[in-house]
């Protein structure tokens, strides 16, 4: 009970100190804060609406919050998202648009073509790191800018419509498309609003987090990862493969990245269009950190982001003072609070003279 | 038809020096924080700092000087931001450093918005209110300099020192967090002299996101220089060059501009998995350093 409540204090502490430092900044550019967040979640909580555009908002959080974890937890910092979720998402469209067969076929196919892009370009630096000892965080950042260059490579110069103004791809076929919330409620005789973007992707996102949980504490591969994650050498001299374990935790996290694209092409814009990402990735790396690199905990984190997200836009209806910018800044503040939790540590009576863990 | 001499001309050396110059400024602040010991992902939202703030000075006050003054000093407190959450309080380094990026992502638009009405750009600035020259001189300068500070004074070899085993600099006599926290404000100062660049000396205002990725480039150039100064400088301007090509080239050769664009990444992960000669990256680089208590 103790841990638990150790477990919450410091991401609410991080939460708490974010936004104080928000409220500072609004006033500062000369608008009431109170006012402000009051916008920001009366519109991300007060209504049935605003509930599911936060859910949908939270979804794509969800699978990076995952993939960022399920790489720290074996000690490696996956930086490289926003790309692995660029290439699966345009993979997923390209088959959804490519091949004209049933849905239980092609939904099934496009989201493996989802998870094997993002396994792939996930696992190309977790290869590097254990062939050659390059490191993660420069690699995946290099793929990111490369991701972008290929997939709008693409978008532009083949499958684009013709005279589109916009870079995206076309359509994939309507079978394709995974369901609305409404028409999976529809089914069980409740009625929910068509036009909410809400899909089945939440879903998925939910089976992920318990994927990830049982990956990581009930499989000898996620024991092994995470025993690669708190010791390499240590986990070595105990005979487990440490290099396999780093690719292993690559190809998932990017994985888990890549389902991104089925919640962004399958459920909601239903092609590719380059650039969607709201910086979800970098995103990610505050939600496993905030979530405190567990499922459920990056469940509640996601929700906290999707939800300023969602009342992002309408402070910046609202105010015109304030712009939706100021969730990215509360996003990097909670990661810099939550980062140097050491500044928490007054609070504790434990001495840590040691430094952190 | 078009002539390779459309492309490769006298014209091409002033692009590329022009287009290396954010990019020199940048890498050259990095090395001194990471061959502290101290990596520094942190140079893209600090360029952003420091390209925002002058362009918003210079649209306030029309002094391109005071401008120039103030995204140094806004540099030197995001890199306090960086250097008191790595070393006071031993955060992740590659975290904070990209949670600094995240900030001046937002930041300068929030403030911009409320500043000038507009969260898109800064407004445009008249030539008078431009320092399209000094930057470039900095840059240039700043190369020998540093060399000369890094390999030839009592500063720089414990820069080095500290970087490379801060034990023994330690054990010395030098202090590990002060001469980190200086190399890490001189790394702040460079960098946001590069964006200033991009925003009063390349263009005339701010927008959103101008950086468009230069820092990362300006780490991967680090790199590809293997932490030393004049290496650095000449992948600088070997980024500086394929990016001038690119713009040059963009409808007249057939060669897709993303393509172009991508070739620093690509030759950064060639250069780090070792098939390019070696690298050889501080030794403490990354580690947060904890004086032995007794």
């Amino acid at each position: 009970m103790q841990r638990i409540l150790d477990s919450l204090l410091f991401p609410l502490l991080a939460v708490v100190s974010a936004f104080l430092v928000g409220g500072i900044i609004v006033f500062l550019v000369g608008d009431n804060p109170l006012r402000v967040y009051e916008i920001f979640f009366a519109s991300a909580f007060g209504t049935i609406d605003g509930i599911a555009y936060t859910l949908f908002y939270a979804t794509p959080l969800i699978f990076t919050g995952l993939a960022v974890a399920v790489a720290f937890r074996c000690g490696l910092l996956n930086i490289g998202a926003e790309g692995q979720l660029y290439m699966a998402a345009f993979a997923a469209a390209w088959v959804g648009f490519t091949f004209n067969v049933s849905w239980w076929l092609v939904i099934p196919l496009c989201m493996i073509a989802a998870i094997v892009a993002g396994a792939i370009w996930g696992g190309i630096p977790g290869l590097l790191k254990s062939r050659f000892g390059s490191h993660e965080v420069i690699n995946t950042i290099m793929m990111n800018f490369i991701a972008v260059g290929i997939t709008s490579y693409f978008t532009q110069y083949y499958y684009r419509l013709p005279g589109d103004p916009i870079l995206q791809t076309k359509t994939i076929f309507p079978q394709a498309q995974i369901p609305r919330m409404s028409a999976i409620l529809g089914t069980v005789g409740i009625s929910f609003p068509a036009w909410l973007p809400l899909n089945f992707g939440f879903f998925i996102a939910i089976l992920a987090c318990v994927f990830v949980y049982i990956f990581l504490w009930k499989t000898k591969w996620g024991y092994e990862l995470r025993a690669v994650g708190a010791n390499a050498s240590a986990a070595e001299y105990g005979g487990i493969n440490v290099g396999r374990s780093i690719v292993l935790a690559m190809c998932i996290s990017g994985a888990l990245a890549g389902l991104v694209g089925i919640n962004e092409v399958l459920g909601y814009r239903y092609r590719y269009y380059d650039g969607f990402s709201a910086n979800y990735g970098f995103t990610g790396i505050a939600v496993a950190l905030l979530g405190r690199n567990h499922p459920l905990g990056i469940f509640l984190a996601a929700l906290l982001f999707g939800a300023l997200v969602r009342g992002g836009l309408f402070v910046n209806i609202f105010s015109d003072r304030v712009s939706k910018d100021l969730v990215v800044v509360l996003q990097a503040v909670i990661i810099l609070f939550v980062a140097c939790e050491a500044i928490f540590q007054f609070l504790q009576k434990r001495n840590l003279a040691t430094g952190k863990n | 038809m078009i002539d390779a001499t459309d492309i490769i001309n006298i014209s091409l050396v002033g692009s590329t020096i022009r287009l290396a110059t954010p990019l020199i400024l940048a890498a050259i602040g990095g090395l001194y924080s990471e061959r502290a010991g101290v990596i520094n992902i942190a140079l893209e939202g600090i360029m952003l700092a420091g390209a925002f703030t002058a362009a918003a000075v210079a649209a306030k006050t029309g002094s391109p000087y005071l401008a120039a003054l103030s995204a140094v000093i806004s540099g030197v407190v995001v890199a306090l931001i960086h250097a008191v959450a790595c070393i006071r309080y031993r955060a992740d380094q590659v975290v904070i450093g990209t949670a600094i990026n995240i900030l001046f992502l937002g930041a300068p638009a929030l403030f911009s918005r409320a500043f000038f009405g507009s969260s898109g750009s800064t407004p445009q600035l008249e030539t008078a209110q431009r320092l399209p020259n000094l930057f470039i001189y900095i840059a240039f300068i700043a190369v020998p300099i540093t060399y000369f500070v890094l390999f030839h004074t009592r500063f720089g070899l414990r820069l080095r020192m500290v970087g490379e085993s801060p034990e023994a600099a330690d054990s010395a006599g030098v202090s590990v967090e002060k001469i980190r926290y200086m190399a890490v404000l001189i790394s702040g100062v460079l960098a946001a002299l590069g964006g200033a660049y991009l925003a009063i000396g390349q263009n005339s205002f701010f927008t959103r996101n101008m950086t468009a990725g230069r820092g990362y480039i300006a780490l991967a150039a680090l790199i590809f220089g293997n932490w030393h100064p004049t290496k650095t400088l000449l992948a600088c301007l070997f980024f500086g060059l394929t990016e001038a090509l690119a713009i040059r080239m963009q409808g007249v050769v057939n060669i897709p501009n993303q393509f172009i664009q991508m070739v620093p990444y690509i030759i950064t992960m060639i250069v780090l998995a070792g098939f390019i000669g070696r690298v050889h990256p501080p030794k403490a680089i990354g580690q947060p350093y904890v004086k032995e208590r007794r």
